[in-house]
């Protein structure tokens, strides 16, 4: 197959977006945790806490993630399939509309346009704008895996497909309201089963959006960074199907012990425990597949990246399914401790991934090596000690917290005021910022080494590009 | 051979979303919200709070603040009465939120006098100095539209009188918010009393303490007792303090 038939400049054009909308992400995520610290930095009414933290979650997921979710599977289906993509045209107004998306979601967030749903804030109008780049996006793929050259599909594939289906779902049934302008509107639901749906859709959006694309991107550039294929294809099979299949009851583990019918809440959480079995298929798989290649985490920066990617992953699928236990819950929920919960998944294990994807990426579609390998090593600490110092330091403060709250005198009355249990947290959030910190630095470096990786690197040895063997 | 058959794949992959969407998010709707949970009493929202409702959704509160009290031990003794599902069923959206950086308000409603709120919201120091909550002063210098209320409470089917819409003019945001946050969880009778008083979590930590060792009661006095009492004890939302003289028992 001819190198130069494969449609990679979007993909490079995906690249150069996703990296701009993930500085944006953490820059703001910066500000905001100094917000946390000094209520002076509030500005009303466009740049205060309330209306900035949407803007760096959705930046963070719909920017950064799904940014290079289109980036990376926009390869990825061309190489598997052998065949370029389906339509150029429409993956060019895919790009366009990507970046007016998000723009339009900036604005209107600080404008106080929002819906208030989590990870879902956008009012209609936007709605109905990310169902258009969906169903570009999923049109684009699906197309192409239907005229591909290779039959069988690959582990990837699978988890695109599955993610395409899944959020078109799930959008579309949380989206529903009744506009009451171009800029309000009120939800199609009410009270509880709001928060039952919202439920339903914000942790099945972790799973189409930052679970399912990802693992489909960890199956692919693991062995064509290691150079040997992956441990086992049945386990691959089990994790997927039973992933899928279990992630859509767990919803309702994020209300526990509210008025959401207890039942609903017992089966959530009996299946979020059910769920480490499938995510630590991949885990294992993952790791398995490293043997005899060890060494390979002192050598090869791509993939020190992508293993501690799949073990925050790991880390990620043993502490929420913790979390969803009732009596857990109980003690931890409403803490410091839910955002460093996140924030492992986020900075840890799909960041990680989307790092070790850009990073392999570049190469093969601008044929520049990398600027500099000591640069991407540097970045990789700084963004393992920044997510560490993050995380470790709320972990911390949620588990004050909750043992504040739950302090009770002999009498049986309480020991703590809120007022005390809040101020107690200053020294961990400034910490917080103290992670944030270090966590931009590392990812300014990152986007400088591409920057100088497509102006200065070398060229590659021409057999890179057109050598690789199947996936 | 799913592994061939994109299409079969993709139906296949619907399928497995499927059954666990219809029993945990499909199947509830038959339960919840119906007169199974139906409680008396709880009544839609006024114009005014549900326009203070609609502020609160859009400078975000609910990013700080929940909405829900869990029935533990250490919350209801915090809050209140634990909520329950029919104390929801005119809220579009739910704002149960995720984060507690700030208290859970589902039981604010008649905690404090109205004047609290309005003095809180424009500084929140003022009231409790270490807290990280923003200024929202801002709110009382934007106007409501009247008009633009009218047609909120036409879509959301909640009953209106011209007088009320008229009402508000002259009304702003910061008047529709408070009004809103006195109706939180206060639909059902769970507080005992219906006046409104300062039920706080407050307690005096200077219990049993030997009076001459305590630090001077002046600055005490300014970062406890001032906000409500006025600087001099000349009374503001708490009564005047000058020439009282109570024991600990009745003062604390």
């Amino acid at each position: 197959m001819e190198n130069q038939t494969y449609n990679y400049a979007i993909v490079r054009s995906f690249v150069t977006w996703s990296m701009i909308w993930g500085l944006v992400a953490v820059l703001v995520g910066v500000i905001v945790s100094l917000q946390m610290v000094d209520p002076d930095l509030n500005f009303p009414p466009y740049l205060t806490f309330g209306r900035l933290r949407p803007v760096h979650t959705n930046a963070g997921i719909y920017g950064w993630g799904i940014g290079v979710i289109f980036a990376a599977f926009f390869y990825i289906v061309q190489r598997l399939c052998k065949v370029p993509l389906w339509s150029d045209k429409l993956a060019k107004f895919q790009l366009w509309f990507f970046n007016a998306t998000i723009i339009a979601s900036a604005v209107t967030l600080l404008l106080g346009y929002t819906t208030s749903k989590e990870y879902h804030e956008m009012e209609w109008p936007i709605d109905i704008m990310v169902v258009i780049l969906w169903v570009a996006f999923s049109i684009n793929i699906i197309m192409t895996i239907l005229k591909r050259k290779d039959e069988q599909m690959y582990i990837s594939l699978w988890y695109m497909m599955a993610a395409i289906i899944g959020v078109a779902i799930l959008y579309l049934v949380n989206a529903a309201a009744v506009p009451v302008s171009l800029f309000k509107s009120y939800s199609a639901y009410a009270g509880t089963n709001d928060a039952n749906v919202e439920w339903w859709f914000g942790h099945n959006a972790v799973a189409m959006v930052l679970t399912a694309p990802f693992l489909g991107m960890f199956y692919y550039f693991l062995p064509k960074s290691t150079g040997v294929p992956i441990y086992s294809h049945r386990l691959s099979i089990i994790a997927f199907w039973s992933l899928i299949f279990m992630y859509l009851w767990t919803g309702a583990h994020h209300l526990l012990w509210t008025p959401v019918p207890d039942w609903i809440q017992t089966l959530a959480m009996g299946f979020s425990i059910m769920l480490i079995a499938p995510s630590w298929g991949s885990v294992f798989n993952g790791y398995l597949s490293m043997k005899g290649q060890w060494h390979q985490m002192r050598e090869n920066y791509l993939v020190k990246f992508l293993i501690l990617g799949i073990t925050f992953y790991g880390l990620q699928t043993l502490q929420g399914p913790m979390q969803a236990i009732r009596s857990f819950s109980a003690f931890i929920h409403y803490t410091d401790w839910v955002p460093a919960h996140i924030h492992m998944g986020t900075m840890g294990w799909v960041s990680m991934i989307c790092f070790a994807s850009i990073y392999y990426l570049i190469p093969r579609i601008y044929d520049r090596e990398l600027y500099s390998i000591p640069l991407a090593n540097l970045h990789f600490w700084l963004t393992l000690v920044g997510q560490l110092v993050w995380s470790i330091s709320l972990w911390i403060a949620g588990v004050l917290q909750a043992g504040m709250w739950n302090a009770m005198n002999s009498d049986g009355s309480l020991t703590y005021t809120f007022m005390e249990t809040m101020v107690e947290m200053y020294p961990y959030w400034w910490a917080r910022v103290f992670g944030g910190v270090i966590y931009m630095a590392g990812l300014v470096l990152f986007i400088y080494n591409i920057y100088m990786s497509v102006k200065k690197g070398e060229p590659t040895a021409v057999q890179t590009a057109t050598t690789e063997g199947r996936a | 051979m799913w592994e061939k058959k994109p299409i079969l794949l993709l139906v296949l992959a619907t399928c497995a979303i499927l059954v666990g969407t219809i029993v945990t998010m499909v199947l509830p709707f038959a339960w919840v919200n119906t007169e199974a949970d139906r409680i008396e009493g709880v009544t839609p929202y006024t114009a005014l709070q549900q326009e203070g409702r609609d502020l609160y959704i859009r400078d975000g509160c609910n990013n700080c603040h929940t909405q829900t009290v869990r029935p533990l031990v250490p919350e209801v003794l915090r809050y209140g009465d634990y909520s329950k599902s029919g104390e929801f069923v005119y809220d579009r959206p739910f704002l149960w939120g995720s984060k507690r950086t700030g208290p859970d308000l589902a039981r604010l409603g008649g905690k404090y006098p109205d004047a609290w709120h309005y003095k809180h919201m424009e500084s929140p120091r003022t009231m409790v100095p270490k807290t990280n909550m923003p200024d929202y002063g801002w709110l009382s210098e934007n106007p409501l539209d009247p008009q633009m209320i009218q047609r909120k409470m036409e879509v959301l089917g909640f009953p209106f009188t011209a007088e009320e819409i008229k009402a508000l003019n002259g009304k702003n945001e910061m008047d529709a918010i408070v009004a809103y946050m006195q109706k939180l969880g206060s639909d059902i009778p769970w507080r005992n009393t219906t006046k409104t008083e300062i039920v706080g979590d407050l307690v005096n930590p200077y219990i049993g303490v030997d009076h001459a060792t305590m630090e001077s009661w002046e600055d005490l006095y300014q970062e406890n007792c001032s906000a409500c009492h006025g600087d001099h004890m000349e009374g503001d939302i708490g009564p005047e303090l000058i020439g009282e003289d109570y024991d600990d028992e009745i003062l604390f």
